[in-house]
């Protein structure tokens, strides 16, 4: 069971973004979706989730059968698809831990009690913090207030492991890590693909690809796909640029 | 998590998203009996017929009509917004209910016994304080004293009665601290000023268990002006305990507004500790103005608690003198203003000796059209050596109709002093509910959160009692936040 766009068309106010994008993700495989800055790769990931300002004027989107086009954002994330934001915006006066606590509540289906705190969640964060470079007190923070790029991309990648959705979106999930940092990204991404998680990977210059080897590639240029392949696609785009596709219709 | 203490705050934290608020517990207002309504023009009849049906010695008289002269000839203040809003002459000035001062809640007429009911203070009572005095309109028309404050020979009674039984010690300290001139809402205040609580808690003398003061404001196009009068002799908390005020104030939902324009002095001798704790609640339909400020002597401490939730507009600074080598201050304000509703309100500190420490914390929060203000004033005098002050003010604001301002003033006459200011603001915005709603979680369900998180580490300073109330007053304005279905 995938999740697939069909025909999308999605306009930020009157502006034509996406044209007629058609993708499909099957669970236990890595897309990576390569493309120039501003060439809509984002407004993908936000229009897969809902966000109230980008709008859907054609097409679908099924999630495992499902039409989900219409749903509200909660709704899409409880049914499994999780989204690791490229700048991820601050929350006041929230901590980390709470986030995550709250997260579990809405995943198990319990009653929204917010000053019931699962002590298992807990520990289990702080582990999982520890395993992606993080200290447990990072948890106390509060959500992406003074984070550096690094920590903002192991945030991300910590909530979602606590969502463990079934389809997960992550943009730019390289950017502002150092090699290290990179790599156990990649090590996270590789092990939930053997989970059996569908993996959508936004990227425009694919550093991640030296640790994860993807299953397909999509190059995106001016809101449409413009090539599909494998891992060539990716050794094109390093040696040439976007140069060539420009002009593709 | 962990200690007993703990767990009951979060118990308490719990009721924030799941309670329902004072307003809607008590309702419309419905037509009671009164003895005595004074409305109209406020002249010098009027005050001497008010002090004439108090019995009041020759001074008191002659303070209210001093300050009936100040009102007359102070200006209106021009800083506070909405203030040319009020028409003095339109509200009933003295307005006493149709009830004989009970001492048990049976003795109180059904109707105004089952409001008590409908907000829990008979039960709160029982369970927590010490002593309890509570007024309604003008007059208080009940005062409990358990015998534990009675053996330490601690008095708490309604200030017209402390007036009538201990002239003395009254005239000591009534006006004192709170110069009546100081603007014209005070000398209005002290010219009108009916009910209340006067304490005295002699030399030496420990209190484990809090007292409380509680208003309420039954009918439309009135006045309240309570005084409360706090006298904390010579080490009175000497020991791990100190001296715990509670103020709560609740109104009906009334069809036009009513004014309040109460006042609290507090002295604090050396050595002493006082903590004085508001829980403002009124319905939408009151303009509050409170007036508060404490004279700390020699190490005294003092700690002003500040939960500002209801009321149309609120003009609020609590101030404290550190007049002794020595004495320090915590001023922790947390207003909400939900809806299109004012919070003017603020902290002052006047160092006015060496040694001594002032902290001030504002967190206030803005939604759907409200306007959250911080307004303080931190003074350091010349001589008042190695004096220290902080001041925190976060402002959290829930989406874009809504607004905040911080207006800190330090005004530092000594070179060895050290004056230190933070702000933070923080907005909820279409972006951040997204980012929250991509994690499963609705828009109710993250304001909730959000504004538990941002007075979740201020609650856990204050005494359990007070976070025992503070969040069940709070838990009104974002019950509907939290709901989910």
């Amino acid at each position: 069971m995938p999740l697939e766009t069909i025909d999308l068309n999605v306009t930020i106010g009157d502006k034509q973004i996406l044209n007629n994008m058609t993708i499909k993700l099957e669970r236990g495989e890595v897309l990576i979706l390569m493309g120039p800055n501003g060439s809509g790769k984002t407004t993908l990931a936000f229009a897969l989730l809902g966000h109230p300002k980008y709008q859907i004027n054609k097409g679908k989107i099924i999630l495992d059968n499902n039409d989900i086009t219409d749903y509200p954002t909660y709704q899409r994330a409880l049914m499994g698809l999780g989204l690791a934001f490229q700048n991820p915006v601050e929350i006041p006066g929230l901590r980390l831990s709470m986030l995550l606590n709250a997260i579990q509540m809405k995943k198990s289906g319990s009653s929204f009690d917010i000053s019931s705190i699962d002590p298992k969640l807990i520990i289990w964060a702080r582990n999982k913090a520890r395993e992606l470079g993080l200290q447990p007190s990072f948890l106390e923070r509060e959500v992406n207030v003074g984070f550096s790029g690094g920590e903002k991309k192991r945030s991300e990648m910590l909530q979602i492991l606590t969502m463990d959705p079934k389809y997960i979106i992550l943009d730019e999930p390289d950017s502002g890590l150092d090699v290290d940092g990179i790599k156990l990204i990649g090590e996270t991404i590789d092990s939930l693909r053997s989970a059996g998680k569908g993996i959508l990977i936004i990227t425009h210059h694919a550093e991640i690809t030296k640790f994860v080897s993807p299953d397909k590639v999509m190059i995106m240029s001016k809101g449409k796909i413009v090539d599909e392949g494998g891992i060539e696609l990716i050794k094109k785009v390093e040696e040439y640029g976007y140069k060539d596709y420009e002009g593709v219709q | 998590m962990g200690s007993p203490i703990e767990l009951a705050k979060d118990k308490e934290l719990k009721e924030i998203v799941e309670n329902k608020g004072i307003e809607d517990i008590l309702g419309k207002s419905v037509p009671y009996p009164k003895d005595i309504e004074i409305k109209g023009k406020i002249t010098k009849d009027i005050i001497e017929e008010i002090s004439k049906s108090k019995k009041e010695p020759q001074w008191m008289l002659n303070l209210r009509l001093k300050a009936l002269e100040l009102f007359e000839k102070l200006p209106m203040p021009n800083w506070i917004a909405g203030v040319e809003s009020i028409d003095l002459e339109e509200f009933a000035q003295y307005v006493k209910p149709k009830v004989e001062v009970a001492e048990n809640w049976d003795q109180l007429p059904d109707w105004m016994r089952d409001m008590y009911s409908r907000i829990g203070l008979p039960e709160t009572e029982a369970k927590v304080l010490s002593g309890l005095t509570a007024v309604f309109d003008s007059e208080n028309i009940i005062s409990r004293l358990k015998d534990e404050l009675k053996q330490k020979n601690v008095i708490f009674m309604p200030m017209d009665e402390a007036v009538q039984k201990y002239p003395d010690l009254v005239k000591e300290y009534f006006g004192k601290e709170f110069p009546m001139a100081d603007h014209k809402f005070a000398a209005l205040h002290y010219a009108l000023w009916s009910g209340g609580a006067f304490v005295y808690v002699p030399k030496n003398t420990k209190i484990v268990n809090p007292v409380e003061a509680f208003f309420i404001i039954g009918g439309e196009m009135e006045g309240q002006f309570e005084h409360t009068l706090l006298v904390a002799d010579d080490n009175s908390s000497f020991g791990t305990s100190y001296i715990h005020f509670i103020e709560g104030c609740a109104a009906p939902v009334l069809r036009n507004y009513s004014f309040h324009d109460g006042m609290v002095e507090i002295y604090a001798g050396k050595n002493s500790q006082v903590y004085f704790s508001t829980l403002q609640n009124w319905s939408r339909s009151i303009i509050n103005f409170n007036n508060k400020r404490a004279i700390a002597e020699e190490n005294a401490h003092v700690e002003w608690v500040e939960g500002s939730i209801g009321s149309k507009m609120t003009y609020t600074y609590p101030s404290t003198v550190l007049r002794g080598r020595g004495a320090s201050t915590k001023n922790i304000s947390i207003g909400i203003s939900n809806g299109p509703y004012i919070k003017d309100v603020g902290s002052k500190a006047i160092h006015a000796a060496p040694d001594t420490k002032s902290m001030i914390i504002s967190k206030s929060i803005s939604s759907n059209g409200g306007i959250a203000t911080y307004r303080g004033l931190v003074k350091v005098l010349k001589g008042a050596e190695r004096s220290f002050s902080h001041v925190q003010c976060d402002s959290l604001i829930l989406d874009e109709k809504s607004q905040a301002y911080t207006l800190p003033r330090n005004e530092v006459d000594e070179p060895t002093a050290i004056v230190s200011h933070e702000a933070t603001v923080g907005r909820l915005g279409e972006d951040q509910l997204f980012y929250m709603a991509s994690r499963g979680i609705r828009e109710g369900e993250a304001k909730a959160l959000i504004v538990n998180g941002f007075i979740r580490d201020v609650l856990k300073s204050l005494p359990l009692e007070t976070v025992s109330i503070l969040t069940r007053v709070i838990g009104l304005e974002f019950s509907e936040l939290g709901s989910v279905g």
